[in-house]
């Protein structure tokens, strides 16, 4: 705990703000995306986006696994819980999120349906062996931050001859993420640079950005999630967009090195392979950007063992997530925001986390009150 | 009483049955060989079906409360002590002083006595420490599997001095808030041994009980405008009741917040926020600021309020909101906490 002491005194914060107010180049502006929703929402959580310089416009990225995942998806859990009786383990941030007509994990568990909250994918398997006699189903949901435990869950339960455990993967990738954005050929996002996602780094390496830095002349700083980080690494960007570098530079390299964890990385490979396409929530089709379990390990896939079929739920009509995800709009332009959608009832994905960029605007931003004179960016094409 | 029809019940090893809930010999033999052993008031002795009191002058104020906590022994307290604690604290946020608690029990057939034994033990020591006497209660006794172990009911009865209007709608711009201790060490004792999430820690619940905390403010500042104990949804969801009863808004400041190292620690593990966790032996006083450092001084002289200090003010903007100063200078709003966060912590 001492590191994050150090990490969040509010001396070199100030030194920090005052660093990013003589650095910015008068007239200029400055369109960052900060992909991740971890610093999406430590940007709102120790209210930072006020105080950066005005020319500095912070667009939140697809970097939150609830906010991505199709509701099709979600669908299928509920499902798995409510006719197939299983006992379905997920994190709690998914229990609200809306599937076909109102249906939740949440409402499913209030019609019986046996739901667990899990810290993570060993706690699924631990109920797994806890209760034998049930099947026991965990949504694995996540960037690859998560995807090595979920990995790693599934070889421990092949090596223990857990038979009753099973994982609805709907693991993602960041790198396709990225560039699925940049080169959108409808409405790509227009970013200057990118604060990139620290923990994610740290499993697949700081060089895992350097391709996509390089294809679209985009500098990637990559950064931790306490508010030194953050600025500091803002900071960074700034003078590299200055001086005209489009690097990668790690300014994570407490836990990120420029080749990853290896062992993670291996893990994944052993039990995850790419799937040919999968249907972002916000994003739509993207090649080869999400995982999904190998043949060989395919006792352990929900979607093989219960043999699910994905059905394609459209978002509500009104609901701007998918530009939200975008970085085309910011949560406010929204009309659904704060009115139809609120992080009790949410309608739309990035309502629903602390991580989507809604919720953290909802829950942070005192300018939410002030909604009726705000002005927004102009929309985009629906 | 004495049952020689029947053998004694088996503190050990033996187990509720349904029995003990049919207000035959068996129901007598549990409140004669168990209950009455740690309860103890004359209102009890004399075995009335109702418990009778003579209240001294002043408004009679009543408050109400179920305990469905899970697990029942945890960290700093059981079940027990916080049932008696969470309903004198109740009846004392109104500035009464509590003059009597009811008690009832809903036993899970199969239930270990010796489980039982040490929950009546710890709610007739809470009983004696607060000097609130328990004068009526009851048992009932559900099916295994229609329960989980006990749930208690209390009900604490109390009487509001003269001159004393303490109220939510009472908060008005200009009113400072003072918190008397650390938050949310509940609500991270019960998580810290939890099932699925359980992690070692140094800390022990906050339960307790306030009225003497409460006897001595009012007995320096008789004026106090609002009193509130952040239990569920902690300082939180406290603060927005508050700001809607009374139409104003709350500002805190995020550093002067008194938070355990361990709560914040584990909240950060969690993703969780201290202010909305719950305490159940911590009290939320509103009072003008030009009172605040007597109150204070008060507050801090008790042993229930050594880390009491100031974490915000009353403000007319945005009426229904609190929001927070970071220390980075800058403001967000604070939200009710939302949905499902830590179930059945009380």
């Amino acid at each position: 705990m001492q590191l994050t002491e150090e990490l969040r005194l509010p001396d070199r914060a100030e030194r920090l703000f005052h660093a990013l107010d003589r650095t910015v180049q008068p007239g200029r502006s400055y369109r960052l995306m900060e992909f991740c929703g971890g610093h999406t929402h430590a940007l709102c959580h120790f209210g930072l986006l006020d105080r950066l310089p005005s020319s500095i416009r912070m667009i939140h990225g697809p970097g939150c696994p609830v906010c991505v995942l199709p509701i099709g998806r979600l669908q299928q859990a509920i499902d798995l819980a409510i006719h197939q009786r299983v006992m379905l383990c997920s994190y709690g941030d998914l229990l609200r999120v809306k599937g076909r007509s109102h249906q939740s994990l949440q409402s499913a568990r209030s019609l019986g349906a046996d739901v667990r909250v899990v810290y993570g994918p060993m706690d699924a398997l631990a109920l797994a062996k806890k209760h034998p006699d049930r099947e026991v189903v965990f949504l694995a949901v996540g960037f690859e931050t998560t995807t090595p435990m979920t990995a790693a869950t599934v070889e421990q339960a092949r090596k223990e001859s857990i038979r009753n455990f099973s994982v609805l993967c709907n693991h993602v990738l960041t790198p396709a993420a990225l560039s699925a954005l940049l080169s959108a050929t409808k409405d790509p996002v227009q970013v200057d640079g990118f604060i990139g996602p620290g923990h994610v780094a740290a499993v697949i390496g700081s060089d895992a950005f350097s391709a996509i830095s390089q294809t679209f002349s985009k500098p990637i700083v990559i950064a931790g999630f306490e508010p030194i980080d953050l600025l500091a690494s803002l900071l960074h960007l700034i003078e590299l967009l200055n001086q005209g570098q489009s690097i990668v530079l790690n300014d994570f390299a407490r836990a990120a090195t420029p080749e990853g964890n290896r062992r993670a990385q291996a893990i994944i490979h052993q039990v995850m392979e790419l799937r040919d396409s999968f249907a972002w929530r916000g994003l739509g089709e993207l090649a080869n950007s999400a995982l999904r379990l190998r043949d060989s390990y395919r006792d352990y896939d929900a979607e093989h063992r219960f043999s699910l079929s994905t059905e394609s739920i459209p978002d509500h009509r009104a609901c701007r997530c998918p530009d939200v995800l975008r970085g085309s709009c910011i949560p406010t332009d929204c009309t659904l925001f704060g009115t139809a959608c609120t992080p009790d009832s949410p309608l739309g994905s990035c309502m629903v986390s602390a991580e989507g960029a809604c919720a953290a605007y909802f829950l942070h931003r005192p300018q939410r009150l002030l909604r009726k004179v705000h002005v927004t960016s102009s929309p985009s094409t629906p | 009483m004495s049952h020689h029809h029947l053998r004694p019940l088996d503190l050990q090893n033996g187990r509720v049955e349904r029995a003990h809930g049919s207000g035959g010999r068996a129901s007598q033999q549990l409140v004669d060989e168990l209950f009455s052993r740690h309860f103890h008031s004359p209102q009890l002795a004399v075995r009335h079906d109702a418990g009778i009191l003579t209240p001294p002058p002043g408004r009679i104020a009543a408050s109400t409360d179920s305990f469905v906590v899970s697990p029942l022994f945890f960290p700093g307290g059981c079940i027990g002590d916080l049932a008696v604690h969470g309903s004198i604290n109740d009846v004392a946020m109104s500035g009464a002083q509590p003059l009597a608690l009811t008690i009832g029990f809903i036993l899970e057939e199969g239930f270990p006595l010796s489980d039982l034994d040490r929950i009546a033990a710890a709610i007739g020591q809470a009983s004696q420490r607060a000097a609130v006497p328990i004068i009526s209660g009851d048992t009932k006794v559900v099916e295994r599997g229609k329960a989980d172990g006990v749930f208690l009911s209390t009900t604490c009865l109390g009487v509001i001095p003269e001159g004393i209007h303490i109220a939510p709608q009472r908060a008005c711009p200009t009113d400072v808030v003072i918190v008397s201790g650390t938050i949310g060490d509940h609500g991270t004792a019960i998580l810290s041994c939890r099932e699925g999430i359980a992690f070692d820690c140094d800390l022990e619940s906050d339960s307790a009980p306030l009225h003497s905390l409460v006897a001595a403010i009012l007995s320096v500042h008789p004026d106090l405008h609002v009193l509130r104990d952040p239990t569920r949804g902690g300082v939180s969801a406290a603060l927005h009741e508050i700001a809607a009863s009374a139409q104003v808004g709350f500002r805190l400041w995020e550093a002067a917040i008194p938070v355990h190292p361990t709560v914040r620690s584990a909240c950060q593990l969690l993703g969780l926020d201290p202010l909305h966790l719950a305490c159940e032996g911590r009290l939320l006083a509103i009072c003008p600021a030009d009172d605040a450092a007597r109150v204070l001084a008060c507050m801090r002289a008790h042993p229930q309020g050594r880390d009491s200090a100031v974490i915000g003010e009353v403000i007319t903007e945005s009426p229904g909101f609190v929001q927070l100063e970071t220390p980075y200078g800058g403001r967000k709003l604070l939200d009710w906490p939302a949905g499902e966060q830590l179930p059945r912590i009380c």
